[in-house]
């Protein structure tokens, strides 16, 4: 990556790309809201089905709206993307890991 | 207690008059500072420092005024550490000691939070305002009016541990404030909201700066400067940067929850009532393990541009170092728990965080090795600044081994919270971020100033100060193991005292190294024309700041460089290329200097103060200020100027006056056989 002004950001701004996400944002909605309220999944598959549903709206949001793909003028973004995802779940994980443990290690019964 | 609406808890009994010790302080310090203002009133100096100093938005100014801050703040952690020890060396048995016990825990809080916040932060940032913009080939930082604001909210807090001095009482919780200590119910007296309100108004003033350099090292590189070009020191800055923009929001929460129990009456860290005080510790050292690497990244950064410098080589292993670097800002963010072994979490979790402690010594000796390589079979020149280079890597090595045997939880709950702990840390700090900088500060500052430091005094400063560091600090680590607790005021055991009175002869000869520090900067002063840098590049180094003259004009640069090589100046000097520009120059855009940074800080003083002392009207004035200026601020279009080329041109003239020859013979020799 070289300096230079002119490497904004900039995507061109196009309706249809958020047309397109929106779209299947919610598709993916109501599919995981189709999956539990029809009944038509029960258990471990009913869980797995809404998870997927969501996962996969995450990745369509990042895409769809704000553009994080594999191209070189993203990579910045993707890179801090990907990192401040490391660290917030280092941290969150990390703390749940530890008070729980200490929790059922130091006030057994609570 | 009472609150009334003009004073809020103020009352003349907040100064403690009858403390001696304090009360002298005080008084010394208000006769010298107003001998100071007589003087610069005397000698018409007010004008001066203000235009082109107190609301300059030069990153180089700001460096210097970021470190003399420091150095400020240093002597009076210093006087702490030195009232300690020879408190310590005293109360043994019938000995009291000459400190009450609630004064001397203020020493040691005070000591701590001001030696990190104060004193490694303001220096490194001050290095790296120099510094950063000269090595990439920039103007100036990429936001230079928040560079000035984050100077003055660093001053602000500073000033903040200053006052408790005199009006109150500093936090009697050690640095990190655990609770419920630190809660209301113990801590009721102001002396943690001191505390707390100087970090977390500093710590926005860091923040800040995380973001302006982290934008500044990303976007405004020269030409040609790829990542991997990028000079070393800038790296480990940058990766710097990046700590201090995750971990920095950590803190500034975990102290807006904390403020909120003692000021809002809620429980977030309590005994009572759901609150959990351990995850206060768990928040902290979030926030307070990746702020070691914080001050620790720089001073590396500093040692590899230094010993390859001196050894008149390149650096071995850049790329190494580099990803060493990078896996530091991923490692440090997984260790935090072995702060808290003790804490009652299972065996499983210590362990994990016991063995990802222990990995991230791997980085770090890749570093070390890197360091030991770029010397091997180099031509060393024994300079100050690489006499302190390899005193850190000696002593650092003693440090981290200490350190990867305190990271194994079961020696850990022999070793934690004893004199060992103390020990260790003092060995990775000293070494590893305040050598750095003292390094730094040799190196540099030929370029700061135009002349270079001496080294008789320089060297005498380093001897004192390493051999003063093994005296006070080896003791510290039998004591841990003979099983003394840190933070003593009072002990009964007389096998402890031979070891503290040890420990204090170290403190002496530190001050003596302290001393020798003003007479090198004394000396240098009174010899200054024959100490005279006269090519800009005095050590023969590497990197683009040392390819305009010392001192640099204030645009830094006439023209961009074109960088060709990681080593961008080395290359210059080997291939015959001229650094200095030559006409016709374009016009260059620059930055107006600001007082609204000099203002925001003095609201923020303010409003810490209206805070700690429940002086409602002025928290609410003081916030009022701080968002009018940033509104003036906002919809002022006058902030930048044009520099027309016949401006460039004169000033480039007068710049290169105090050069005699572009490149000197010698460093261009050195440079072809490095």
């Amino acid at each position: 990556m070289s300096h230079s002004d002119t490497q904004h950001d900039v995507h061109p701004l196009s309706a249809k790309s958020y047309v397109v996400g929106f779209s299947l944002s919610l598709l993916l909605t109501i599919a995981a809201f189709g999956a539990v309220m029809s009944g038509a999944l029960t258990g471990v598959t009913e869980i797995v089905a809404v998870v997927l549903c969501a996962v996969l709206q995450i990745y369509v949001q990042l895409h769809y709206f704000l553009h994080l793909d594999g191209s070189s003028e993203q990579r910045w973004n993707v890179m801090s993307f990907a990192y401040t995802v490391v660290i917030i779940a280092l941290i969150v994980v990390g703390s749940l890991w530890i008070t729980y443990n200490m929790h059922k290690l130091m006030m057994p019964g609570a | 207690m009472t609150t009334s609406a003009l004073f809020g808890r103020l009352t003349l009994d907040a100064i403690p008059y009858q403390n001696p010790i304090i009360m002298t302080t005080v008084g010394t310090v208000t006769v010298l500072g107003v001998l100071l203002v007589a003087w610069l009133t005397y000698q018409r100096r007010w004008a001066y420092l203000w235009n082109e100093w107190f609301t300059s938005v030069d990153h180089k100014r700001i460096g210097i005024m970021y470190i003399i801050f420091s150095v400020i703040m240093m002597l009076r952690g210093f006087a702490d550490a030195i009232m300690m020890r020879t408190h310590q060396a005293l109360a043994q048995g019938l000995g009291q000691g000459y400190l009450p016990p609630e004064h001397y825990d203020q020493i040691f809080s005070a000591h701590g939070t001001i030696m990190i916040i104060f004193v490694a932060m303001p220096f490194f940032i001050g290095l790296m305002n120099y510094v950063v913009p000269l090595q990439i080939g920039a103007r100036d930082v990429a936001y230079p009016f928040l560079n000035s604001v984050s100077f003055w909210l660093t001053v602000a807090s500073g000033l903040m541990v200053m006052v408790s001095l005199a009006v109150g009482d500093f936090s009697q919780a050690g640095w990190s404030g655990y609770p419920p200590y630190s809660e209301l119910k113990f801590s009721p007296s102001t002396g943690v909201d001191y505390w707390m309100w100087s970090l977390q108004l500093g710590g926005i003033g860091t923040l800040v700066t995380g973001i302006n350099f982290f934008v500044t090292i990303l976007r405004m590189r020269a030409p040609g400067m790829s990542l991997m070009k990028m000079p070393i020191f800038t790296w480990t800055i940058f990766v710097t940067t990046v700590l201090i923009m995750f971990s920095f929001p950590v803190l500034t929460v975990t102290l807006a929850l904390l403020a909120m129990d003692r000021y809002l009456d809620m429980h977030f860290f309590t005994n009572e009532l759901g609150g959990n005080q351990m995850m206060f510790a768990n928040l902290f050292w979030i926030w307070g393990h990746p702020e070691v690497y914080i001050v620790v990244l720089p001073a590396f950064g500093i040692f590899s541009e230094v010993v390859s410098t001196f050894s008149h080589k390149r650096l071995f292993g850049y790329a190494s170092m580099v990803y060493a670097t990078i896996a530091i800002a991923i490692l440090s963010f997984v260790v935090w728990l072995h702060h808290f072994f003790t804490m009652g979490s299972g065996a499983n979790v210590n362990a994990f965080f016991g063995i990802a402690t222990m990995v991230i010594a791997v980085p770090t000796g890749v570093k070390v090795f890197n360091w030991l390589f770029t010397m091997y079979r180099g031509r060393i020149e024994f300079t100050t600044a690489m006499m302190w280079s390899i005193g850190f890597i000696i002593t650092f090595a003693v440090g981290g081994m200490t350190g990867v045997l305190l990271a194994v939880p079961g020696a850990d709950y022999m070793l934690h919270n004893s004199e060992f702990l103390v020990a260790h840390f003092h060995n990775m700090l000293i070494p590893g971020a305040l050598f750095g900088y003292f390094a730094g500060y040799n190196y540099w500052f030929p370029k700061m100033f135009g002349f270079r430091l001496d080294e008789k005094w320089g060297k005498r400063s380093f001897w004192s100060w390493i051999v003063g560091f093994y005296l006070a600090f080896m003791p510290l680590y039998a004591l841990g193991f003979m099983g003394m607790p840190r933070r003593m005021s009072h002990y009964d055991n007389p096998y402890w005292q031979p070891y503290l009175i040890i420990a204090l002869l170290g403190t002496f000869l530190v001050a003596f190294g302290i001393f020798s520090q003003i007479m090198q900067l004394a000396v240098s002063i009174r010899q200054r024309h024959a100490l005279r840098d006269t090519t800009g590049d005095v050590w023969g180094s590497h990197s683009l700041e040392w390819s305009i003259p010392s001192p640099p004009a204030f645009y830094n640069f006439a023209k961009t460089p074109v960088v060709e090589d990681l080593y961008a100046f080395t290359y210059m000097k080997e291939n015959g290329i001229n650094p200095r520009a030559s006409a016709p120059f374009a016009p260059i855009h620059m930055p107006r200097n600001s007082s609204i940074g000099v203002f925001i800080g003095l609201f923020t003083f303010t409003l810490g103060f209206g805070l700690v002392w429940h002086v409602w009207w002025l928290v609410v004035g003081s916030l009022f200020a701080i968002m009018s200026l940033l509104v003036m601020r906002s919809s002022d279009d006058n902030v930048d100027y044009e520099l027309s080329p016949q401006q460039v041109a004169l000033y480039e003239a007068q710049a290169y006056q105090s050069v005699s020859q572009p490149v000197d013979q010698r460093t261009q020799d050195l440079a072809t056989q490095g």
